[in-house]
């Protein structure tokens, strides 16, 4: 099955899908949200429990202040308003949650009405983003890892407790890809405030996909389904197409689609129904009694709004603005965190192209010890053509591991430009050793091109410029 | 709001709870919650527009604990005092369907 991109046709004329997300994101405290236990990631099961979240009578929550102050700068980031939060009951009976209710906002949720911008401009709004607790992790034995056919379950509780926001957008998005832009644009405004590591492969960053369709330009909204056990952005996208097309082929053919949980099956690229259970839907909540409200003052928002760092979307335009490229190149350069340095690097006077062909071609994640000074120099160097586009590469690889001078690196690297009559001598010389070769060049076959400029690569140690090389060939043979 | 639950609810009710009730239970708690649904009903009839809805009957809020590491229990021995445990899990019966 191919990736989702927006040049191909998903649904037939005259459908578009209605997509909403929720995302459960678990923060990153020491913590879990009512209990002392460690919230770590792949410990050995069962070594992170205690009274608490095994749910045992006469033990009680108190939240933890750090998941709390998480919340609320995700909320601020996220442009909700920050309100009093109540904690209420979600009654259900299901292994993964020991105390048969989890604990979850309702009607009084801490975070509400905010929106992310993409980067191509769309605004998406954020319904509201609550504060709730994870549950444990079920593994159903025997029937292949199937739930139906299981014949016991095992029940992990090191994630229960484990601190979450749910993240719930509009019904906003209209298509795969608006979707996975989406969930990216949320990952990197985590990563940007250290909310969460937001791993997906590690579930620490979880998508359910609300998704129906409608005749295009409607405004109805349509029986949707809720797709789960989606593991990454890619899924997410094959998720979506898939189901909404199911829906159109419902709806045209005089059928229409149960409202349901479907579980996505990432191998048969595929929705299958989760057996819905007939009173899913009746958590019958209620305000915990066990948890006072969430009061935050105003002094604590002021507080959260003065030490919120620099976010995506205004990371992309102080780049854009910078570099003189449209938004939608900038996102390599934020991804890997560069965007600062080369915001700086071209202040001090480095070529705005040069620079952003370096951070999206020649550096990874982070800049190590590359300063925007060196940074810049380095370019002026290449743009005077003191240093061939191979040397340039080496030095600033060089830049990164150990700092340092770059004009001061090329030379003791040994790297000037060698000057055109000694690359025109050491040709020459190849030229009468391979007659064959040369012969096959000038008959008009390129691949040995290839032959000669690395012949002159290996004679001169890489000094040469494989550009230049390639240029006196073919003078030579015009001549 | 009147204070009538009828027995299909109160049904629907314990079934929702796990609790498997008998007719003459079933009618028992059905009078019982009528009573108790005419107590709240007569809160209903108040004029309370002026008044703060209230989560909880204690004057506390912002009640936290500090994020801070304290030893968990000892697995072996809370395993043991489960019905059934394997691979340092609690075993449990197949669970039926995805979880809510």
């Amino acid at each position: 099955m191919s990736d989702t991109t927006e040049t191909k046709q998903v649904l037939p004329d005259g459908w578009e899908m209605v997509i909403g997300l929720e995302v459960h994101v678990e923060l990153a405290t020491k913590t879990k949200l009512f209990c002392g236990c460690a919230n770590h990631f792949g410990d050995e099961p069962n070594t992170n429990i205690c009274p608490t979240c095994l749910g045992l009578p006469g033990s009680l929550p108190v939240p933890n202040e750090q998941a709390i102050h998480f919340a609320m700068v995700l909320g601020r980031a996220l442009g909700c308003s920050v309100e009093p939060g109540i904690f209420a009951r979600k009654n259900y009976f299901y292994p993964d949650m020991p105390k048969d209710y989890q604990t979850t906002q309702y009607e009084e949720p801490t975070n509400e009405h905010g929106a992310i911008t993409l980067p191509d401009g769309r605004v998406i709004a954020i319904e509201r983003a609550h504060i709730e607790e994870d549950t444990g992790k079920s593994t159903h034995l025997g029937g292949g890892g199937r739930i139906h056919d299981a014949t016991a379950t095992l029940v992990d509780y090191n994630r229960a407790g484990v601190p979450l926001v749910e993240v719930v957008s509009g019904p906003e998005m209209r298509t795969a890809d608006e979707a996975r832009a989406y969930v990216a644009e949320l990952r990197d405004i985590l990563l940007a405030t250290g909310v969460s590591d937001a791993r997906m492969e590690e579930g620490s960053m979880r998508v359910d996909a609300n998704v129906s369709v409608r005749p295009t330009g409607s405004d109805e909204l349509r029986t949707r389904c809720e797709i789960k056990n989606i593991n990454s952005l890619r899924s997410l996208g094959r998720a979506i197409n898939y189901e909404a097309r199911r829906h159109v082929d419902l709806w045209t053919n005089n059928d229409q689609p149960t409202q349901e949980t479907r579980h996505w099956d990432e191998e048969g690229g595929r929705t299958t129904s989760g057996r819905s259970k007939e009173d899913a839907e009746d958590y019958r909540y209620f305000a915990c009694p066990d948890l006072p409200p969430l009061v935050p003052t105003a002094e604590t928002i002021a507080d959260i709004d003065s030490s919120m760092p620099a976010l995506p979307a205004a990371r992309r335009a102080a780049l854009a603005e910078a570099a003189g490229v449209a938004e939608a190149d900038t996102l390599l350069a934020i991804e890997r965190g560069l965007d600062g340095l080369a915001c700086e690097t071209i202040a001090a006077g480095g070529d705005a192209t040069a620079v952003m062909k370096h951070v999206d071609q020649n550096l990874a994640e982070g800049q190590g010890k590359l300063t925007s000074a060196s940074f810049a120099a380095l370019v002026s160097m290449e743009a005077d053509g003191a240093l061939s586009s191979t040397q340039v590469k080496t030095v600033l690889a060089e830049l990164v591991a150990n700092g340092g001078d770059p004009a001061a690196i090329a030379a003791s690297m040994g790297f000037e430009a060698m000057d055109t009559g000694e690359l025109d001598g050491l040709l020459d010389q190849l030229i009468a050793d391979n007659p064959d070769e040369w012969g096959r060049f000038l008959e008009g076959d390129n691949k040995v091109q290839g032959f000669f400029v690395g012949q002159i690569m290996k004679a001169t140690q890489g000094k040469a410029d494989g550009k230049v090389v390639n240029q006196l060939m073919r003078q030579r043979a015009q001549d | 709001m009147s204070g009538e639950i009828s027995r299909d609810e109160v049904a629907h009710v314990a079934s929702l709870a796990r609790l498997s009730i008998t007719d003459d239970e079933l009618t028992t708690f059905t009078d019982q919650l009528c009573v108790v649904l005419e107590t709240a009903a007569q809160l209903n009839a108040l004029d309370l527009d002026d008044v703060e809805p209230m989560a909880q009957p204690y004057p506390l809020a912002n009640v936290l604990r500090v994020d801070e590491i304290v030893p968990s229990l000892d697995r072996d021995e809370v395993l043991a005092q489960a019905p059934a445990a394997e691979d340092g899990r609690f075993r449990v019966p197949p669970a039926l369907g995805e979880a809510p």
